[in-house]
C-alpha cells in the first residue's frame, strides 16, 4: 500500500523531534560536564563543549570518599545480584521443571513479594538494622537489595528454565548424566543469555537504590554512589559542572551495560511472550 | 524498574512452561522418590527463608511498630510503648492525610493516564517507522530508559535551574519573557510539573519498546483482514491490536501504578516534597513524619496506610491475576 508523501514525512518528522527530546537531557549531562565553568553559567546556552575540559571530572573524583563510595556500590551491588541469581536459578528450576504440593502458593508468594513497597517499609527495617546493631554497614544492605531482585530474578529465569526444551535434558540424562549434571551441562550454557538479561535488571536496581541507604548508613564513608550523587550537590553548592560530571560517572556503568545487553534483554523478555 | 519489565512479559506472555513438566521424580523407587519429592522444597527453600527474613518480616514489623509510640526518647532508651489505635486514630483524624491521599492518587493518575497514552502512540509510531529512523528513535528511548533515577533527577535539576537553567532560557526565546529566571520549585504546581515531565520522560521507553515488541506478534493477516473490511488506523486498532494485547495493556497499566505511586527519589532529590511539603506524595510524607520529624511509630502507621492504598488501587488487577493464576494451575 502506497502512503502520500505526507503520510510518510510526519512519522518521520515525529520521530526526529521524539528522539531529540529523550537524548537531550543524556546529552545535556556529559555536555555540561566537559563544558569549562564560563560557558555553563553563560547567559546563552552553549550547546557544544567546545572548549572540552575535564575539570569537573577531577572535581568529582576528587570529592571526599568518592572512591570508597564507589568500592561500595559496586561490592554491594555485585554480591546482591550474585547471590540472588544463584538463589533464584535453583527455586526457578524447581518451579518450572518440577510439579510439588504448594507450587502455587509458593508461586503467588513471590509474585507479592515482587510488588513489596521497599520505599515505605524503611522505618522498620530501620529498626530492625538498628537492633542487629549493623547500621552503616553494607552487610544489611546486601541482604536487602538482593532481596529487592530475588522476585523479579526468580520470576524472570522461570520463563527461561522453561524455555529449554526437557528433552535435552533428558537426552543428557539417558546418556548417563545425572541430573545435576544434566543440568549444568546442559541446561546452564543455553540459560546464559537469561542470566545476563536477568542480571541487568536486578544490576540497575541496586545501583540505583536510594531510600534504604538514606536511612541505614548515615556515615559519610559507609554511602553508595546514590546518596553521594543526590547530596554533591548541596555540598558543592551550585557547581553544576562538578554535578553533572558526577552525574555521568554514575551513569556511564549503567548506560553502557545496558546498549550492550538491552537488545538481548528485549529481546529475551519479550520471546516468551511470542510463544504463548 | 525492573520490576516492571518481568510482570508485563509476565502477564503478556502466557506462561510457556506451565503444564508440561510431568511430576518430579515418578516411577524409580520408593528412597529415590522421597528424595526426589523432597528436592523442589530443597531448591527453594534459600529463596522462601531470604524472603521472609529480609521481607516478611520487616513486613511484621511494620505493623506492630504502627501500634507503638516511637519517638526520640523511646528510640535511644529502646522502649517499646504501646498505643493500641492511637497512631492511626491521629492519622485518620488529621486533614493532612487525606490531602495528601487524595494528591497521591491524583498524581499516580495523571502520570500513568499521560504515560499509557503516549507510550502506545511512541509503539505505534515505531512500527510505522522505516529500519533507520526506529533503531535511531530506540536508541534514543533506550538511553533514557538506562539513565539511573538519581542521575536523571540531577539532570533535571540542572534543566530547570532557575539561573541557567535550559528550559527557562528556550521559553523566554520563544517569547514568554516572564519565564526568565522563573523558579520551578517555588510552586506547587510547577514543581510538580518537573516532577511528572522526569518520571514520564523515564517511564515511556519502556511502555513504547514493549509495546513495539508486542505488536510484532501479532499475526500480520488480522491486520489484512481488517484493512479489507475498509477498517482506518482507529479502527484496526480497537479491534486489533487492542483486544490482542489486552493483557500486555492491563500488565503494563498495573505496573506503572506501582512504580508512579511508589516514586521516591524523584520527588525527595527534586525538592525534599518541598514548597511547604506540598508535593509529598505518600511514601514522602511517611518518610517526612517517621524518619525526618523522628515520629517513628507514627511513620510505619502512614506507612501501613500506604501499602493498604496501593493495594486498593491495585485490588482490580491483582483480582484478575489470582484467578487467572487459579485457572491456569
Amino acid at each position: 500500500m502506497k502512503r502520500s508523501l505526507a503520510g510518510r514525512i510526519w512519522p518521520n518528522a515525529t520521530a526526529i523531534v521524539l528522539a531529540i527530546g529523550f537524548v537531550f537531557p543524556v546529552y545535556w549531562m556529559f555536555n555540561t560536564a566537559f563544558k569549562p565553568t564560563g560557558d555553563i553559567i553563560s547567559d546563552v546556552p552553549v550547546w557544544f563543549p567546545v572548549n572540552g575540559t575535564f575539570e569537573h571530572f577531577v572535581t568529582a573524583v576528587n570529592a571526599p570518599n568518592f572512591w570508597t563510595l564507589a568500592g561500595n556500590s559496586v561490592l554491594v551491588t555485585v554480591l546482591a545480584v550474585g547471590l540472588s541469581l544463584l538463589i533464584a536459578l535453583c527455586g526457578s528450576f524447581a518451579i518450572s521443571r518440577m510439579r510439588f504440593k504448594g507450587r502455587k502458593g509458593i508461586l503467588l508468594t513471590f509474585m507479592v513479594a515482587q510488588m513489596a513497597p521497599w520505599e515505605v517499609m524503611v522505618i522498620s527495617i530501620y529498626m530492625i538494622v538498628r537492633d542487629a546493631d549493623l547500621l552503616n554497614s553494607l552487610v544489611p544492605l546486601t541482604f536487602f537489595y538482593m532481596l529487592m531482585v530475588l522476585p523479579f530474578t526468580l520470576l524472570t529465569l522461570r520463563g527461561y528454565v522453561a524455555a529449554v526444551p526437557k528433552e535435552l535434558e533428558e537426552s543428557a540424562m539417558v546418556d548417563g548424566c545425572s541430573r545435576r549434571q544434566a543440568f549444568v551441562k546442559v541446561v546452564f550454557p543455553l540459560l546464559a543469555p537469561g542470566l545476563m538479561a536477568t542480571s541487568l535488571f536486578g544490576f540497575i536496581t541496586a545501583w540505583n537504590e536510594f531510600p534504604l541507604v538514606l536511612v541505614l548508613n548515615k556515615e559519610p564513608a559507609k554511602g553508595t554512589l546514590p546518596l553521594w550523587l543526590s547530596q554533591f550537590q548541596s555540598q558543592f553548592g551550585d557547581d553544576w559542572g562538578a554535578t553533572m560530571a558526577a552525574a555521568s560517572i554514575f551513569a556511564i556503568p549503567i548506560l553502557i551495560l545496558f546498549l550492550f545487553l538491552q537488545r538481548k534483554a528485549v529481546g529475551g523478555l519479550t520471546a516468551g511472550a511470542v510463544k504463548g | 524498574m525492573a520490576v516492571q519489565l518481568d510482570d508485563a512479559v509476565e502477564k503478556a506472555a502466557p506462561r510457556i512452561g506451565k503444564g508440561g513438566a510431568p511430576p518430579a521424580g515418578r516411577g524409580t523407587g520408593s528412597r529415590r522418590s522421597r528424595v526426589a519429592r523432597g528436592t523442589p522444597y530443597l531448591l527453594l527453600l534459600p529463596a522462601l527463608l531470604a524472603t521472609a527474613v529480609f521481607l516478611g518480616w520487616p513486613m511484621v514489623r511494620n505493623i506492630l511498630l504502627s501500634f507503638q509510640t516511637l519517638n526520640m526518647k523511646e528510640l535511644i532508651q529502646h522502649l517499646t510503648v504501646w498505643t493500641g489505635t492511637g497512631n492511626f486514630q491521629e492519622i485518620l483524624g488529621s486533614g493532612e492525610f487525606w490531602r495528601v491521599t487524595v494528591r497521591t492518587i491524583v498524581f499516580t493518575g495523571v502520570n500513568v493516564v499521560l504515560i499509557m497514552v503516549l507510550g502506545v502512540l511512541i509503539g505505534l509510531l515505531l512500527a510505522r517507522l522505516g529500519k533507520k529512523m526506529r533503531l535511531t528513535l530506540s536508541v534514543a528511548l533506550v538511553l533514557a530508559w538506562a539513565m539511573p533515577v538519581i542521575a536523571a533527577t540531577t539532570v533535571f535539576q540542572w534543566l530547570f535551574d532557575s539561573r541557567y537553567g535550559v528550559a527557562n532560557w528556550v521559553l523566554d526565546q520563544l517569547g514568554w519573557h516572564s519565564m526568565a529566571h522563573y523558579d520551578w520549585v517555588g510552586t506547587q504546581l510547577s514543581t510538580f510539573f518537573v516532577i511528572t515531565l522526569l518520571i514520564v520522560w523515564q517511564s515511556l521507553p519502556f511502555v513504547a519498546l514493549n509495546l513495539y515488541a508486542a505488536t510484532t506478534t501479532i499475526p500480520k493477516e488480522l491486520y489484512e483482514a481488517a484493512r479489507m473490511d475498509g477498517a482506518g488506523t482507529w479502527k484496526v486498532f480497537t479491534s486489533v491490536t487492542f483486544p490482542f494485547l489486552k493483557p500486555f495493556f492491563l500488565a503494563t497499566t498495573f505496573l506503572e501504578v506501582i512504580w508512579v505511586f511508589k516514586a521516591f527519589p524523584q520527588i525527595f532529590a527534586i525538592n525534599k516534597g518541598g514548597p511547604d511539603r506540598l508535593t509529598e506524595t505518600l511514601p514522602i510524607y511517611a518518610f517526612t513524619e517517621g524518619v525526618g520529624n523522628l515520629h517513628f511509630g507514627m511513620g510505619a502507621a502512614i506507612s501501613l496506610l500506604t501499602i493498604l492504598v496501593l493495594l486498593g488501587m491495585t485490588a482490580y488487577y491483582l483480582r484478575l491475576t489470582l484467578k487467572q493464576e487459579e485457572d491456569e494451575l
